[in-house]
């Protein structure tokens, strides 16, 4: 039993430095991307005042971020709360792809956005309760993906900013067995890299 | 570094097979109409083996649910010829189990046996059955198959093992086990999701779905040697693996040409060619037990239904029809009928569809239940379902009476399928 133990404690801790490393990594790169997207272009001569607000912007994060890692752009529409960009999620009746007419400004907001910045890219990454079997789920969260995907062309988008992902119901946000829980997983996240 | 890292999980956990304890409880809570009053004597021969064969055969009876075992209160261990059939009459068995079981100087257990009828007072079945490595369950499981089969007609399944994945919050483990819940292997552990776990034809690869490079992509593994390979990584999802008959292929559902459709892929990864041609979803592929078609789900006609097409492509024939969705369909080992997840009215039940005279049969109370699969006897079912707020494993027999739970030790068990 105890040779069990310890070969579990060494298998977690293999797998943690594992997963660790892959976020170290995005994170890492998310930093050095991070200046490449400052609009604030004229920092060419930045001064101390400047790379203060610079450093200000950086950790204003839009305290709505849905992913752990830091990598969110560093830019002022975006990450401003009252904008309509700063609500990243779709929301979808049960068994449906179709994105909800009251859903349509927010997602036609994000595609102004994505269109006005070229080098944006973003990652849709779509969801369903766990109702129904776990094949067609991880299907029909592709479907909701590439729907709002579809939109976000239309809107304006580059297809090669958009990709899009679906983690069907393997990634649930709320873990109950009722509709509450339910609604809040039938869903497609705008995922800004 | 992190392949490096990668590769030594996959090899450390691949050699911790855990023995001590079933990490599955299981729960009976349906039995058959009749159930065959059997007793098992204690056996002769080392006292710890003979105890532990004794406790292997008598659950794998009693799971079974068409077994009574009569208390053999602490009788001794009684030779062929020794054997008081009134005796037992008297305690209401109709049949007695009897043996022995010995290990050699090399390490080889064996174990004879007799099955008696205690009415006839005649034997119905002796055998010597044994091991190379002093797998003492495997001998009572065997024992379990040879009783099973003489008494009921029908082939054991106590030998055979199940997969499935346990979730605890992030953390997804891919497990094989004996089908009563001992011998548990992890095959993969990690923090992303794992779904799908395929069995392939001759038992010793899985095939299966990881999230593990941030996406859905098709892996197969060996179960007896390190060796790993991917085996479907195109752009968007690649899920649902699943073999044909003769292990050469399998099909697999892709999303990189646009939408959820079925493709069949060589084992080795190359010659994917695409089967279904629809704007809908197509997903979860099953082979026929001939290899020559394929039952899969499609809402193609509008909301999800279970539909038949031939490997070699073309128009699919529609299998349900009537009121709700169908998903997750699976052919009985004879190939006469098929078990999938029926939902209608707020609930999912397991049912079963005769092809000839397309019968639709429900299993079970309804409620949150989904991937079923026949054991290799057709007798029974496995399938996810969920109780005290957890995911758990639970089998049904064909007729609907034999019924059990399984719970892990910790976690929601989820996405079982029964291999050979």
């Amino acid at each position: 039993m105890k040779k069990h133990l310890i070969t579990l404690a060494l298998l977690g801790l293999l797998a943690a430095c594992a997963s660790d490393k892959s976020k170290e990594a995005s994170g890492t790169s998310a930093l050095t991307r991070a200046p490449i997207d400052d609009r604030s272009s004229s920092s060419s001569s930045s001064t101390a005042a400047d790379s203060n607000a610079d450093s200000n912007n950086v950790t204003q994060h839009n305290p709505e971020s849905t992913t752990e890692s830091s990598n969110q752009p560093s830019n002022d529409t975006l990450n401003d709360p009252n904008s309509l960009l700063a609500k990243r999620s779709v929301y979808f009746p049960f068994d449906t792809s179709a994105i909800q007419d009251s859903d349509i400004p927010l997602v036609q907001a994000h595609a102004k956005y994505l269109a006005g910045h070229g080098e944006q890219k973003v990652s849709v990454e779509g969801n369903t309760d766990e109702r129904g079997s776990n094949e067609y789920n991880l299907a029909l969260g592709q479907r909701r993906a590439d729907s709002v995907k579809k939109m976000l062309e239309l809107g304006g988008a580059n297809s090669g900013q958009i990709s899009a992902v679906s983690y069907g119901e393997e990634k649930p946000k709320a873990t109950g067995h009722d509709e509450t829980s339910w609604a809040q997983n039938r869903r497609a996240d705008l995922d800004y890299k | 570094m992190l392949k490096i890292l990668r590769g030594l999980l996959a090899v450390l956990v691949m050699l911790q097979a855990s023995t001590a304890n079933a990490t599955l409880s299981i729960e009976i809570i349906g039995a058959g109409e009749h159930q065959i009053p059997v007793a098992i004597a204690p056996f002769g021969g080392d006292e710890k083996s003979a105890k532990t064969i004794h406790d292997v055969i008598a659950g794998d009876l009693l799971r079974s649910g068409l077994f009574r075992v009569i208390d053999n209160e602490g009788k001794a261990a009684p030779a062929l010829s020794e054997v008081n059939y009134p005796d037992w009459r008297g305690l209401g068995a109709e049949a007695l189990a009897i043996g022995t079981v010995s290990a050699s100087t090399d390490g080889r257990l064996t174990a004879r046996f007799h099955l008696l009828d205690v009415v006839k007072q005649s034997e119905l079945v002796g055998q010597e059955v044994s091991t190379s490595n002093a797998q003492i369950r495997a001998i009572g499981h065997r024992i379990s198959d040879l009783i099973y089969e003489k008494l009921t007609g029908d082939k054991g399944i106590f030998s055979t093992r199940i997969v499935y994945v346990n979730r605890l919050g992030k953390r997804f483990n891919l497990v094989v086990a004996d089908s009563d819940g001992y011998n548990e292997q992890i095959v993969l552990t990690q923090n992303e999701p794992i779904l799908s776990p395929a069995w392939s034809p001759d038992g010793s690869r899985l095939a299966y779905v990881s999230f593990e490079t941030g996406h859905a992509a098709v892996y197969v593994q060996s179960l007896h040697i390190n060796q790993r390979m991917v085996l479907a990584n195109f752009r968007g999802s690649n899920s649902a693996p699943a073999w044909s008959p003769d292990g050469k292929q399998l099909a697999v559902v892709l999303t990189k040409d646009g939408n959820s459709q079925i493709y069949l892929i060589r084992m080795d990864g190359s010659d994917v060619r695409r089967l279904s041609a629809n704007s809908g979803i197509d997903t979860e592929p099953n082979f026929s037990p001939d290899g020559q078609n394929l039952l899969f789900t499609s809402d193609q006609g509008g909301s999800a239904q279970i539909y038949r097409m031939p490997i070699t492509g073309g128009s699919a024939q529609r299998m349900t029809f009537g009121e709700g969705k169908n998903f997750s369909p699976r052919y009985s080992p004879d190939g006469k009928s098929f078990v999938f997840t029926h939902y209608e009215a707020g609930k999912f039940y397991i049912t079963t569809q005769d092809f000839q005279t397309g019968q639709m049969q429900i299993l079970t109370e309804g409620g949150l239940e989904k991937k079923p699969s026949f054991a290799p006897n057709g007798k029974l079912i496995l399938f996810a379902s969920e109780a005290r707020g957890h995911g758990i494993l639970a089998t049904v027999s064909s007729d609907g009476r034999v019924k059990q739970h399984m719970f892990t030790q910790s976690g929601d068990a989820r996405e079982p399928v029964w291999g050979q």
